[in-house]
């Protein structure tokens, strides 16, 4: 395979209590150089497990993750993520928990001053410089969130890594955040790999969709390639047949041939 | 804010046949504006007012009481108003030094205060590290957490003979009393903020090739402070606990000594004088560390 990013045969089990379970089994996926691709599925079917594959945060029993044609199995900031629930540090402020992340990853490579611009650039690339100097507690979910964001951009990754990254917004903050994270993508170029559970979020935001079966033991059921002219607008798109015909395929998948068992 | 108010007032209907044109009138009223130098100057004390005149007055009824109850010719133990006179160059002087014993309040509590420095700043400092490790091992923590339990029960009298018999000589027995009571709190505390570190952190060190020193300062240890900083109040409690009464039986100078020295003279205002001392003290040193936690761990409570 030749893809920027290529997940190859990816089996994870997890053991507990002597009991071991297979959760992925031999998932395998290529992303693209600025591609937008989503992760979709039931929740447990292991798809923020894929992630954290990805992410180097979760070691697979077979297989391999490769990067830009290098083998990854650390954590790393070249694939930044962005945590469901933000995983700001409290303690820091907004433009410390960034910061913390650039002294790190460019502390050799930038001088003290480009690293303050870096950290502003990338506060404003989420129109968050008004809190630069607040606490995380001190701002709302959906601004932790695009703090959360900018953190990861600021590591300048070479796949950004969402996991669920609108999971815990209401809804109208949550069309905010994926309209900034589409602009983002538009002006960064950067490579994005999303878990979502939201059809209308895949849609939307994603270049493809993959679907994966339910677990034990899940994998890739189906890939959608969503060929939607970027800018997408929702307001437009919820009466675009196309759109439409997208988010219906989807739903067939995820309820009539892969539907939750009962909970 | 008011400035101004509109009173309307309607003229009394007159009947005029045809449509009355509107005639209410209206009449624009300058409201006092509120003077705004003096009102939060008045709010402060009011406030200060509002804390500090319950505790006076729960205060002055109390000594009131003690007055009555032993102010008898009969009573045993003195009254406020004895103590005063009996006591009076102990309460009004705390500075004087006449001697190696007979010296002011102030220089007893010097000298136990630095007995607790040393002893609890050693505690802390061990207790901390200690702490570090168990809370990020588990086997250290099965292996070690029933031993702590046990051992963070036993009362400070109850280390003073093991201590006399590995140190024979009063200041490092009493040095070491202090240490062993005040550090299990320290230890168990620190190992459950480690413990309970969330794993969303861990992560962003690891995402971020944290160094595992970058990792203990940059994430564990703020995380953990103030965990670490209740161990610290809890054990700052205990060593001055310990310390008035390993003086009792070590005996020199220090405020534990100095009341044990007045019950065998048989001046029970100046032990009550120096009660009050060991109390205010005892409460000034859990305030500064309260005080030193809450700057520490600023914002790290907060989610």
């Amino acid at each position: 395979m030749s893809s920027y990013l290529s997940i190859e045969n990816i089996s994870v089990t997890f053991q507990r209590s002597g009991v071991v379970s297979s959760v992925l089994r031999d998932v395998s996926l290529g992303i693209e150089l600025g591609e937008y691709v989503s992760i979709i599925g039931h929740s447990g079917c292991g798809k923020s497990t894929l992630l954290n594959v990805v992410g180097g945060l979760v070691e697979p029993v077979s297989g391999a993750i490769i990067l830009d044609r290098k083998a990854v199995s650390k954590p790393g900031p070249d694939r930044a993520i962005v945590f469901q629930n933000h995983s700001l540090l409290p303690w820091l402020s907004c433009y410390d928990n960034i910061r913390l992340a650039v002294d790190k990853v460019s502390g050799r490579t930038k001088s003290r001053s480009e690293r303050h611009d870096w950290v502003m650039h990338n506060l404003q690339l989420v129109q968050m410089v008004h809190a630069a100097d607040k606490r995380p507690g001190e701002i709302s979910g959906g601004m932790k969130q695009r703090i959360g964001i900018a953190r990861a951009l600021a590591m300048e990754p070479k796949i950004l890594l969402l996991d669920e990254p609108f999971g815990a917004l209401d809804a109208l903050t949550r069309a905010n955040l994926q309209d900034a994270v589409a602009d983002i993508h538009a002006r960064v170029g950067c490579t994005i790999l999303m878990i979502t559970h939201d059809v209308d979020e895949a849609v939307l935001l994603s270049d493809r969709i993959v679907m994966m079966t339910n677990g034990p033991s899940a994998t890739i059921g189906n890939v959608l390639g969503v060929k939607l002219p970027r800018p997408r607008n929702r307001i437009a798109l919820a009466e675009d047949p196309r759109f439409i015909l997208y988010r219906l395929e989807v739903l067939e998948f995820l309820h009539s041939r892969h539907a939750a068992r009962a909970a | 804010m008011i400035v101004a108010a509109i009173a309307v007032s309607d003229p009394p209907p007159v009947d005029t046949g045809g449509p009355s044109p509107p005639t209410s009138r209206a009449t624009i009223v300058r409201l006092r504006r509120p003077s705004r130098g003096l009102q939060p100057l008045a709010r402060f004390a009011g406030a200060v007012l509002a804390s500090v005149i319950p505790p006076l007055l729960v205060l002055t009824l109390l000594l009131i009481v003690w007055q009555v109850a032993c102010s008898g010719p009969a009573s045993l133990f003195p009254a406020p108003l004895s103590i005063w006179r009996e006591s009076h160059e102990l309460i009004v002087d705390p500075f004087f030094r006449r001697g190696e014993l007979d010296q002011g309040l102030f220089w007893h509590v010097m000298k136990s205060l630095s007995r607790v420095v040393v002893g609890f700043g050693l505690a802390a400092i061990v207790g901390v590290l200690v702490g570090v490790w168990i809370g990020a091992s588990k086997w250290a923590q099965r292996a070690f957490d029933p031993v702590f339990q046990v051992l963070r029960t036993v009362p400070p009298l109850a280390w003073l003979p093991i201590s006399l018999a590995l140190f024979r000589e009063a200041q490092p027995s009493a040095l070491f009393v202090i240490f062993i009571t005040s550090i299990w709190p320290v230890i168990i505390n620190t190992a459950v903020g480690i413990r309970n570190l969330p794993q969303d952190y861990i992560n962003v060190g690891r995402v971020l090739r944290l160094s595992p020193i970058e990792m203990f300062f940059r994430i564990m240890a703020p995380a953990a402070t103030p965990y670490i900083f209740t161990g610290l109040r809890i054990g700052i409690g205990m060593s001055w606990l310990a310390i008035i009464a390993s003086e009792m039986l070590l005996g020199g100078v220090g405020i534990g000594f100095f009341i044990w020295d007045q019950y065998n003279a048989s001046r029970i205002s100046d032990i009550i004088v120096a009660l009050v001392w060991v109390g205010l003290v005892g409460y000034a040193l859990d305030r500064l560390v309260a005080l030193l936690g809450h700057f520490a761990s600023r914002g790290t409570a907060a989610g």
